[in-house]
């Protein structure tokens, strides 16, 4: 489960022997923009050090490495991480398919030098850009190895020449886009980080928002924000009792031989159904349900 | 390896370590910590073992440590050699 993914800078020892320990259900290490270009070496030394030695629990570990247009880090990054078996990889400033399936066959070379299952490492390509947005569902179904699409609206915004607010006005189209793109690809979709670090309250009307249009989950830069957003993509109480008393009654209904059933006056047909084993889905996951 | 440059690795931020490699005769490590007298022998011996690992014998090698776990150290160690030899 993805609710809160939290962005470590890759050349930073202090918060990456921390990761485990912050809340977040992934942390990505940075080696991209995070790391300065002469430091690139270090971090991605210390970032497979790190994967190596430290045990983070449950915490999921996604890499984000550098783009295909970045002086061949890319590969570097791959070459270093990828024996350590991250959960995932993110490709940034993914442009189209093309791109994907150029990374994908690296990864395959790399998966084959060291023993590993061809396709056993899973991808989360950064979307911030303009094409990228536009090229959404041809990304999300290039190739097996993607489980979840993430969109990035700081390069974004800059792409589109436009302001980067906290309201988001800006970035309304983006979201909406690469949310339908994933849906309807079968993979999960994770939001932008809410920049403000300070704002307690922005971050959680803007978790919310992200929330309504359908993505599974934020990014965020700091851990300040790891709770708020661990909250706002948790079922509640209040749901998971919804979701149990619904499948109770289709069960009712099933022994009844009644092909339609309603609870507190409203029909229950298979959309809600499956948002109800959703949300009980989400609850065993993280401990709320049994 | 044969070590032919100077280079440096690391920081001195908390939880870090900087390291300074350069060519030697035979290998010479100095090692500066704010945990000298507790794990001053436990870091000499993983800075003893990313030597070995490089097959590096000649060598100056100076650390200061500002509480840097060990695969902090192993990380920086190896990164400092690895950039020499680009040099």
């Amino acid at each position: 489960m993805l609710r809160s993914l939290l962005f470590l800078p890759g050349n930073n020892p202090n918060l990456i022997m921390n990761g485990g320990i912050l809340g977040a259900d992934g942390i990505i290490f940075d080696l991209e923009d995070a790391v300065a270009p002469d430091e690139k070496d270090g971090a991605r030394i210390l970032v497979r050090n790190a994967m190596k030695a430290l045990d983070y629990g449950s915490v999921n570990i996604i890499v984000r490495i550098n783009s295909i247009d970045d002086n061949g880090y890319w590969k570097a990054d791959l070459d270093e991480v990828i024996p350590l078996k991250p959960y995932m990889i993110m490709p940034t400033k993914v442009s189209d398919a093309g791109y994907i399936k150029q990374i994908s066959a690296y990864i395959d070379e790399v998966e084959k030098r060291n023993n590993m299952k061809v396709g056993s490492t899973k991808l989360i390509p950064l979307l911030e850009t303009a094409i990228g947005i536009e090229n959404a569902y041809n990304i999300a179904t290039s190739d097996a190895r993607i489980e979840a699409m993430f969109i990035g609206a700081e390069d974004l915004t800059a792409d589109l020449q436009c302001e980067r607010t906290k309201a988001g006005n800006e970035i309304f189209y983006a979201r909406a886009r690469i949310v339908s793109a994933a849906r309807a690809a079968g993979v999960e979709v994770i939001d932008t980080p809410f920049t403000d670090v300070n704002d307690d309250e922005g971050i959680v009307i803007d978790a919310k928002y992200a929330k309504s249009l359908g993505f599974s989950g934020k990014a965020s830069i700091s851990p300040r924000h790891v709770n708020a957003i661990n909250t706002v993509f948790s079922p509640t109480q209040d749901e998971v009792d919804y979701a149990y008393e619904v499948l109770e009654a289709i069960e009712q209904a099933k022994a009844q031989g009644k092909g339609a059933i309603s609870l507190y006056g409203k029909m229950i047909d298979a959309p809600i159904v499956m948002r109800a084993e959703r949300v009980i889905a989400s609850a065993k996951a993280i401990g709320i349900a049994k | 390896m044969e070590i032919k440059a100077k280079s440096f690795a690391g920081t001195l931020e908390s939880s870090d370590v900087f390291v300074e490699v350069s060519p030697n005769s035979g290998r010479k490590i100095n090692l500066e910590s704010v945990v000298l007298a507790q794990f001053g022998d436990d870091i000499t011996r993983v800075v003893n073992e990313v030597l070995d690992s490089f097959k590096v014998d000649n060598i100056a090698i100076t650390l200061k440590d500002r509480g840097a776990l060990e695969c902090t150290i192993r990380a920086r160690v190896e990164t400092a050699i690895r950039r020499q030899e680009g040099k």
